[in-house]
């Protein structure tokens, strides 16, 4: 069942979504046996930022009908303490195979960053530690001269991705934004652009509003706004991921609302080479290990 | 090599009994791991979780453990929203899936001081399961708004009752109970779970007497285990702590007050 991916050889097609999967605070809360039977044959870090990032003012969480909407706000460390704090943990994750021998997660690190500079300075950092396998690029995230997001205007994620490239030699995944009018179009972008492979779908923009109650009735969530994920979004994720399948050659990493095989089978079906598993795993740490073993022959 | 991690687990509903307006969960589970009081799950039913009011429940609900007894565990339900209308509409035979127990429990009183356990609502829970692991009877202190709620109370030994309506014990609340129970012995560690409102006045009068306190906070939560940084409270100093992996027990001192949307799951 293994897969290759990005010229990385892969025990099977199942990884995490970025941000969904804190794999030092899991093995904290499950014990050190999940670090050397990870669920995923490659782990995608959460989303590293220049800076620290303290993320949004609770509430953060809203359920919906099958779903979720998270306003998480990117925390993380900053790019400096991740690297020396948090790599060597992540590079150092194991999955077991049949046999019962070790093998390692590759470690692919999700970066972003609001300006051109910021992106290119992670990108470069990301490019000289073996440790790292893989870059996913998150352009989700407005520009702050425009305000836009980076990845919902080709010719904007054109121009970053160009500029990035030559930085690393390392596979750079582009994670493709959905709140965009044309997602096949950014991903053509992204791959004309040199990008090795292109994942999506990233969650929805949603929000809840505070209870019928309030005056005035802002936003539930500290953040304003967040991301719809889950089950909601499995449709949604289809087919987004076969019409930019079809528009690109380079590999597609499908994902949204996958809670079983059939849907990873569904993803893959429709042209995805591996999928990630994301709020599926909230409900079950190891649903990613179950999602792949559904997929053996 | 290391063992195996945790794991959500499906196990079966033995009982449920009324106590009021509460709900007590019996759930077999002689195999699972030995909970510390503070301590929670991640629990939802098997079958028939979603398609409720709303088309809810999603996700699984963050419980308080609120004992453990004769290779059950036990948990204290209030219905209060599609998640917690679902659990306590569960019958004995059905299944429920569980992961747990997760989170940082209480730390025994330390330097001879003795506890005083202050607990609200549905919020009483992980102090039964911690006056049960305490020696001899912990002082109990239990508000509720009235009658059809003081008789949770049961769950405890011993508990000296406050009801907001003046119903049944104290007329008032749980926090006049215990600023009593400080003036006369000061010497105590203070064990408190309930709503945001009650834990904010329990950690400002705790503050205030100069008395330690353990606030065991309740969030919403999507996973319980750290992964989603949802549950966080703001903390002091600046910055956030997860009510999961940092709780959900927490010392009182390492909060400016107790955010007003830390609260039960519904």
């Amino acid at each position: 069942m293994s897969v290759e991916f990005c010229g990385l050889s892969l025990a099977h097609p199942v990884i995490n979504g970025s941000g969904t999967f804190d794999a030092i605070a899991a093995i904290s809360a499950l014990g050190e046996g999940l670090a050397d039977s990870f669920p995923f044959s490659a782990y995608v870090s959460k989303t590293i930022t220049l800076e620290p990032r303290a993320g949004n003012p609770p509430p953060r969480l809203w359920e919906t009908p099958a779903g979720m909407i998270n306003s998480i706000g990117l925390p993380n460390k900053g790019l400096a303490a991740y690297l020396s704090e948090d790599m060597p943990r992540l590079s150092s994750l194991r999955r077991r195979t049949p046999e019962g021998a070790a093998v390692a997660v590759p470690l692919i690190t999700n970066v972003m960053g609001s300006e051109l500079a910021d992106i290119a300075a992670l990108v470069s950092a990301c490019d000289e530690p073996p440790q790292i396998s893989a870059i996913e690029l998150n352009v989700s995230c407005p520009n702050v001269k425009t305000g836009l997001d980076i990845g919902a205007d080709p010719e904007q994620l054109r121009a970053v991705v160009s500029a990035v490239r030559p930085l690393t030699r390392k596979p750079l995944i582009v994670k493709l934004t959905p709140n965009t009018a044309d997602v096949a179009m950014c991903a053509r972008a992204a791959e004309d652009a040199g990008a090795d492979a292109v994942s999506l779908i990233n969650t929805l923009r949603a929000t809840a509003l505070a209870p019928s109650g309030e005056r005035p009735r802002g936003s539930w969530l500290g953040g304003g706004t967040g991301g719809l994920s889950g089950p909601a979004i499995r449709a949604v994720a289809l087919a987004q991921v076969a019409s930019v399948a079809a528009s690109v050659s380079i590999p597609v990493v499908g994902m949204g609302g996958v809670e079983r095989s059939e849907h990873a089978r569904d993803l893959i079906d429709a042209g995805a080479s591996i999928v990630a598993v994301g709020t599926a795993s909230f409900l079950d740490p190891m649903a990613g290990a179950s999602i792949a073993s559904g997929l053996l022959p | 090599m290391s063992g195996e991690p945790l794991q959500r687990r499906e196990l079966t509903v033995a009982a449920v009994e009324r106590l009021g307006a509460y709900h007590l969960l019996r759930i077999a589970d002689s195999a699972g791991p030995e909970p510390l009081a503070g301590q929670f799950a991640m629990l939802a039913a098997a079958e028939g979780w979603g398609g409720g009011q709303d088309e809810r429940p999603f996700l699984p609900r963050a419980l308080s453990i609120a004992r453990r007894q004769d290779g059950q565990t036990l948990f204290l339900l209030e219905d209060v929203g599609p998640g917690t209308a679902r659990l306590c509409a569960l019958q004995p035979g059905e299944r429920v899936l569980s992961l747990g127990p997760l989170g940082n429990g209480f730390t025994p009183p330390h330097d001879g001081r003795r506890a005083l356990l202050a607990g609200g609502g549905v919020g009483i829970a992980p102090l039964a399961i911690l006056q049960d692991q305490l020696p001899g009877t912990a002082t109990a202190l239990l508000g509720f708004r009235g009658s059809s709620h003081a008789p949770g109370a049961a769950l405890l030994r011993d508990a000296v009752i406050a009801t907001d309506d003046g119903s049944q014990g104290h007329r008032g609340t749980v926090t006049e109970l215990l600023a009593a129970e400080l003036e006369s012995g000061p010497d105590a560690v203070v064990y408190a779970c309930g709503p945001a409102g009650m834990l904010e006045s329990v950690r400002a009068l705790c503050e205030q007497a100069g008395v330690p306190a353990q606030l065991a906070l309740e969030a919403p939560m999507a996973c319980g285990f750290g992964a989603c940084h949802g549950c966080v409270v703001p903390i002091r100093g600046g910055g956030y702590s997860r009510v999961c992996v940092d709780g959900p027990v927490i010392d009182a001192c390492r909060l400016e007050r107790v955010d007003e949307h830390a609260g039960a799951p519904a």
